[in-house]
């Protein structure tokens, strides 16, 4: 069997654990932190470390190890979590992340950043459970406690592993307790079973830091160290577990010469009391100091510890087998091509229906029911397989609690992030092309919308800044809205930015087309550059991306109440709301989301325009009129105006009447992309197949314009002062 | 540089290999018949604003959208009519799927490597580049098309050109 076949698997797996492992550290109470989220955090490093470990990814495994230790001790309440605990949690979950992403791509993680986070999670235990663990005199030194740890530890190398950082912070805590000549300084007698020279050096070295090495002797096959430590006897058996296999060491506690009166030990305290304000001096330096002198060590012994988890390997798979799983992963061509093969059903269904329709009901009436059923179960089967693609807005807004977080921290601004709608679905190839430019959009709220909370203070507001971020279908659409209530858009800035960059602005432009102007290629205020916004896509790759997607942009903006940027987007790609026109014998499918309306022209409100160019008065405003026949050459067309219908259409913020002969009807079509056998083809976007098996092609609202402005003189709107009363047909 | 192409063909091609024949007009075509994927008449085909003449439109093959090419237009034969007879060869080349309309399909032939004679340079409307050689065949002669070439070629028009 090839393990190499299921790397994916554990990749993408891991990648949502880490994806799980991040909301949830997010979503953590501090004060009150739910016993729920630290198992579910803990149980996400606990199961990547299991895969990790199957496929021998030791340093994902190392990492995630660690990690775990630390939630081990956060979910019993030893380690009391902290925002700047959080931090490094999210810092390592970040790293966890590279380190899957190097593994994935076939190289080695970085070694020097798993040193550093190594040692910054080490020292983390060290200053956070040094402490803790300190204030509670060595319980579990007890003679009766070590007898029943030491039946069990040889037993799970689960306690011993996830004992190590325990270790660690005992560590210094054995230093401070030293100076302190703490009363619970006991004897050890430790003896290391068939350990190398090399190995044993090791584990003296260690134990030496451990408390003081008093006697030492033996060989290879059996060496005997005695030790005074304040350290627990599982607390070394940790700490040497990363050098050796459990079995191959025994350590008991023997009789401390230093108890056989109180006196004596009375004394030995005054005595090191005496000592302590010198040594304790330097100590928090050489603390410092100790676990970075450690790492390369740890690191050299990196395989060993991998070995030494076998068990709980087991574990982690098993655990991975049992769970309930109430997903399955297939690859999206798998899913696109059941969507094609339903959209060919759907269209034989309407072939058939078309067909079925010509014959006489009543002497076939088995066959019309028939038909009626295959319909409204084809109609249930599209609708059940469009679903598949369709994922929850939480895919996308659930990567914005980090940034915020993140973000405020540089920005110092006290920002609540808000987030509705979650559940709101939206199709997969969508959602990861929305990521980008939403980031963007949250990223320019935090850092220039939202104010500093001095400002804000001053301004009557509520410190505590508040970014909204929702979803909502609305018809055929999603509206997703990144709101904010800071100080709103700078009418006068960005005129005056508008006007330095050559761009054709007057003051008596309306709010909404102000805003606008901050989508023009190449607004980016200089003065507005920073380290988290300023750089990157600007707004007018957003601008764009965002309408490569069908969808459009626009920014709702109040002074001193806030800024609105709204997101209008297709549910899906696949599937379009479609309007039919003919034209000629032609029909075409305009997307219904770029119809306004439709009406019958009267030669009162058609103006011709420096000869050629007409323009229709639509309630007071004058859109120029596009006759279809003429952009695509279609004969037969309906010449005279007046007897076509002209259907108002808005592309990329401009508005103009399209003329045609008919409307058709409204369906939804299956888009279906041209340039698969064809090329791309100017003013259409697409085809589709019409129910009667012929195809149609899907019109590009905005090229149909651009084709034809590229034709057109310039327009001019100034000469045009007649006002004539409204002629509407709709 | 054909007369490489056709060196080298030749040498691959020492066995005999089949041929799908097909008129325009007077003249008999031959494709190598592992490049057509089927055969089927012409009906239903949308036309494409601002395509070449010899670009018919698209049609609708089982949920795909092919594009059919009228050769007869593009190698300017006299009389084009759609009856009856004419067909679509639909063709598989460069994992593109597109549909030729003929005149008419006669047969399945079997033409072996010394049948095959080498293209002369012809005329501007039909470039040598886009013909394997002259199959000959008693007293007919075929036209043998490398149709995938043809059909990628930049007048064409088919498929989008990396220079452009």
């Amino acid at each position: 069997m090839d393990i190499t076949e299921f790397y994916e698997t554990f990749f993408e797996e891991a990648e949502e654990l880490l994806g799980d492992m991040e909301r949830h550290l997010l979503e953590l109470d501090l004060d009150e932190p739910d016993p729920e989220q630290l198992n579910a955090i803990f149980r996400a490093a606990h199961s990547i470390k299991g895969g990790a470990g199957t496929f021998g990814f030791s340093v994902l495994q190392e990492t995630t190890h660690m990690l775990e230790n630390l939630l081990d001790y956060a979910r019993q309440g030893e380690l009391i979590l902290r925002t700047d605990i959080v931090d490094l949690f999210l810092e390592t979950k970040d790293m966890l992340h590279d380190q899957l992403n190097a593994y994935r791509n076939g190289a080695e993680p970085d070694p020097e950043v798993y040193t550093r986070i190594c040692q910054t999670l080490k020292q983390l235990a060290l200053d956070e459970l040094g402490h803790g663990v300190g204030s509670e005199p060595e319980a579990d030194i007890a003679p009766p406690e070590q007898t029943s740890d030491e039946a069990e530890s040889p037993a799970s190398g689960n306690t011993v592993g996830e004992d190590a950082l325990e270790g660690q912070a005992h560590d210094t805590q054995a230093a401070d307790a030293n100076a302190d000549a703490d009363a619970d300084t006991g004897w050890l007698h430790v003896v290391l079973l068939n350990v190398s020279d090399k190995d044993r050096e090791l584990l003296v070295e260690e134990l030496g830091n451990l408390g003081a090495v008093q006697e030492q002797h033996g060989d290879a096959a059996r060496y005997e160290v005695v030790l005074e430590s304040a350290s627990s006897r599982s607390d070394i058996e940790a700490v040497m577990c990363f050098i050796v296999e459990p079995e191959q060491l025994d350590i008991s506690a023997i009789a401390a010469p230093t108890e056989t009166t109180q006196a004596e030990a009375a004394a030995a305290s005054t005595v090191a009391q005496d000592d302590a304000p010198t040594p304790e001096a330097p100590a928090p330096a050489e603390q410092a100091k100790a676990p970075a002198e450690k790492a390369p060590a740890q690191a050299a012994t990196d395989e060993k510890p991998a070995n030494a988890a076998p068990g709980k390997k087991g574990g982690g798979a098993k655990k991975k087998a049992g769970g309930e799983s109430a997903t399955i992963r297939v690859p999206v061509e798998k899913v696109d091509q059941i969507i094609n093969l339903v959209g060919e059903l759907i269209i034989t269904q309407s072939m058939l229906d078309q067909t079925a329709s010509e014959l006489d009901v009543d002497a076939h009436g088995p066959l019309v029911n028939g038909m009626n059923l295959l319909q409204r179960n084809a109609r249930d089967l599209q609708e059940s397989v469009m679903s598949i693609r369709m994922v929850p807005m939480d895919y996308v807004f659930s990567r914005f609690p980090r940034l915020v977080r993140d973000l405020t921290g540089k920005l110092g601004k006290d920002i609540e992030l808000v987030t509705e709608g979650q559940s709101t679905e939206l199709d997969k190839s969508l959602t990861e092309r929305i990521i980008d430019p939403l980031t963007h959009l949250v990223r320019n709220s935090l850092d220039h919308g939202i104010e500093m909370p001095d400002v804000r203070e001053a301004a009557g507001k509520p410190r505590t800044g508040q970014l909204t971020l929702s979803a909502q279908h609305q018809g055929g659409n999603i509206l997703i809205e990144v709101k904010d209530d800071g100080g709103g858009l700078s009418r006068d800035k960005i005129l005056a930015k508008a006007a330095h960059n050559g761009l054709t602005v007057s003051d008596s432009m309306s709010d909404s087309e102000v805003w606008q102007l901050i989508f023009a290629a190449g607004f980016s205020t200089a003065d507005q550059v920073s380290d988290v916004s300023g750089r990157g896509v600007g707004m007018d790759v957003v601008k764009r991306n965002i309408q490569a997607m069908g969808g459009h942009v626009e920014i709702q903006s109040w002074p001193g109440k806030g800024t609105t940027t709204r997101v209008v987007l297709p549910l899906t790609l696949a599937i379009l709301d479609g309007m039919s026109v003919k034209s000629g014998s032609e029909i075409f499918i305009l997307p219904l989301s770029a119809v306004f309306e439709s009406l019958q022209p009267s030669n009162n409100d058609i103006y011709s325009m420096a000869g050629n160019d007409k323009l229709l008065k639509v309630r007071d405003e004058y859109l120029p009129l596009i006759a279809l026949h003429d952009i695509l050459h279609i004969d037969g067309a309906e010449q005279d105006p007046t007897q076509c219908i002209a259907v108002i259409l808005q592309a990329e913020g401009r508005r103009y009447a399209l003329l045609v002969d008919d409307l058709v009807g409204q369906q939804q079509v299956v888009v279906k992309n041209l340039e698969t056998n064809y090329r791309k083809v100017p003013a259409i976007s697409a085809a589709t197949i019409l129910g009667d098996g012929s195809v149609a092609l899907i019109l590009d609202v905005a090229d149909v314009n651009r084709l034809h402005r590229q034709r057109a003189t310039p327009h001019k709107h100034a000469e045009l002062t007649a006002s004539r009363q409204e002629d509407v047909v709709s | 540089m054909s007369d490489m192409t056709q060196a080298a063909e030749a040498a691959i091609d020492t066995q005999s290999q089949e041929y799908l024949v097909f008129s325009l007009g007077s003249e008999e075509y031959a494709v190598d018949i592992l490049k057509v994927q089927e055969i089927r008449g012409y009906e239903n085909v949308t036309r494409i604003a601002n395509a070449p003449e010899f670009i018919k439109g698209v049609t609708n093959l089982r949920g795909v959208i092919v594009p059919i090419v009228d050769l007869r237009i593009k190698f300017n034969l006299d009389k084009i009519e759609y009856e009856g007879q004419t067909v679509v060869i639909v063709v598989n080349v460069a994992d593109r799927v597109v549909g030729i309309v003929v005149d008419g399909v006669s047969d399945v032939m079997t033409l072996s490597s010394d049948q095959i004679k080498p293209a002369p340079e012809f005329g501007e409307t039909l470039s040598a580049d886009y013909l394997s050689g002259l199959g000959s065949l008693e007293d007919r002669m075929l036209v043998i098309v490398d149709i995938e070439k043809l059909l990628t070629s930049e007048e064409m028009a088919l498929v989008e050109q990396q220079a452009q």
